[in-house]
C-alpha cells in the first residue's frame, strides 16, 4: 500500500537503527576530553574473525582486529 | 553414598551469596514444591529468581510515588541505579520531555541531547548519544542509552573541530549514504554545542 508514517531521514537513505546509533555514540565517544576519551575508545575496540562456510567447509578466515599486532 | 556426595557438592555451590538475598527464594513456589516431591533429602539448588532483586510492584492508581525512581544503564555500565529523584528531562526524539512522579508509562526514543536530573535544588546533566526512555506506571524510569557522559567530561574544542569536518563532509557529500552521516554528525555535534552552552 501507500509507503510507512514518515520515516527518519537515515533511514530513508539506507542506514540501519544500529549503524545510526553507533555512528551517534562514536561520535561523542570522540569529543571526550583526555582519559575518558582514550578509556572510551579502548573500551570499544573489538576482536574478532569471522568465516564463511560453504558446503559444510569452512572458507578462508577474516580476523577483524582492532588491537595492534 | 553419592546423595552425601550430592549434597557436599551442592553446598559448594554457594559463591554468591549475598546478604540481601533471601535464602527462600520467593517466586519459583511450583520448582521447590516438585523439587520437595522428587528429592526431599536435597537442599533444592537456588534458581535465578532467587538472586534478582524484585522491581517495586506496578502500583495500582490509587497512589501516586512522591519520587520518581530512576536507573541510567548504558551496555557497559549501570550509571544510576535506583534513584530517587524529583524530576528528570529527557531529550526524546519529539523534544525535551519532561518526567514526574506519576507520569503515564510511556516509552520514547530518545535522540542526542542532554539528560537532566533535578534532585532537590541539585541538578545532574549527562548527554546521552541516544536511547531509549522507558517510564513504567509505579513511576520506575529506566533511561537506556548507548553513551552517557557527564557533561564536565565533553571537550569543547574537540566539538568544534568536528563540527568544521563535519560541514565539510556535508558539502563534499555525493551519495545519499553520505549525506546522512554528515547529516547525523552535524545534528549530535550542534547538540553538544549547545549542552556545553547551555
Amino acid at each position: 500500500m501507500a509507503s510507512n508514517a514518515a520515516v527518519p531521514f537515515w533511514r530513508a537513505a539506507g542506514m540501519t537503527y544500529i549503524t545510526y546509533t553507533n555512528l551517534c555514540a562514536n561520535l561523542v565517544r570522540q569529543c571526550l576530553k583526555e582519559p575518558y576519551k582514550s578509556e572510551a575508545l579502548n573500551r570499544e575496540k573489538v576482536h574478532y574473525s569471522v568465516s564463511r562456510w560453504v558446503d559444510g567447509k569452512p572458507e578462508k578466515q577474516t580476523l577483524r582486529s582492532d588491537i595492534p599486532e | 553414598m553419592f546423595r552425601r556426595v550430592a549434597v557436599r557438592l551442592l553446598s559448594h555451590l554457594r559463591p554468591f551469596s549475598s546478604s540481601e538475598v533471601p535464602t527462600e527464594p520467593v517466586a519459583d513456589d511450583l520448582f521447590m514444591a516438585a523439587w520437595r516431591r522428587i528429592v526431599p533429602n536435597l537442599d533444592p539448588p537456588r534458581t535465578p529468581l532467587a538472586f534478582m532483586r524484585p522491581r517495586p510492584s506496578t502500583a495500582s492508581a490509587a497512589s501516586t510515588p512522591s519520587k520518581l525512581t530512576i536507573n541510567l544503564v548504558s551496555h557497559y555500565s549501570s550509571a544510576l541505579s535506583n534513584k530517587q529523584v524529583d524530576m528528570v528531562i529527557v531529550p526524546a526524539t519529539t523534544g525535551q520531555m519532561g518526567i514526574l512522579p506519576g507520569h503515564v508509562a510511556s516509552i520514547s526514543e530518545l535522540k542526542a541531547g542532554l539528560l537532566s536530573i533535578h534532585e532537590g535544588d541539585e541538578v545532574t546533566k549527562y548527554f546521552i548519544s541516544s536511547g531509549f526512555v522507558f517510564v513504567h506506571s509505579n513511576s520506575v524510569t529506566d533511561i537506556i542509552a548507548i553513551e552517557a557522559v557527564p557533561i564536565e567530561q565533553v571537550d569543547p574544542d574537540s566539538v568544534q573541530k568536528y563540527f568544521k569536518e563535519f560541514t565539510q563532509k556535508l558539502s563534499a557529500a555525493s551519495t545519499d549514504l553520505e549525506k546522512a552521516e554528515a547529516q547525523i554528525g552535524l545534528d549530535v555535534l550542534s547538540t553538544l554545542h549547545s549542552s556545553l552552552s547551555g
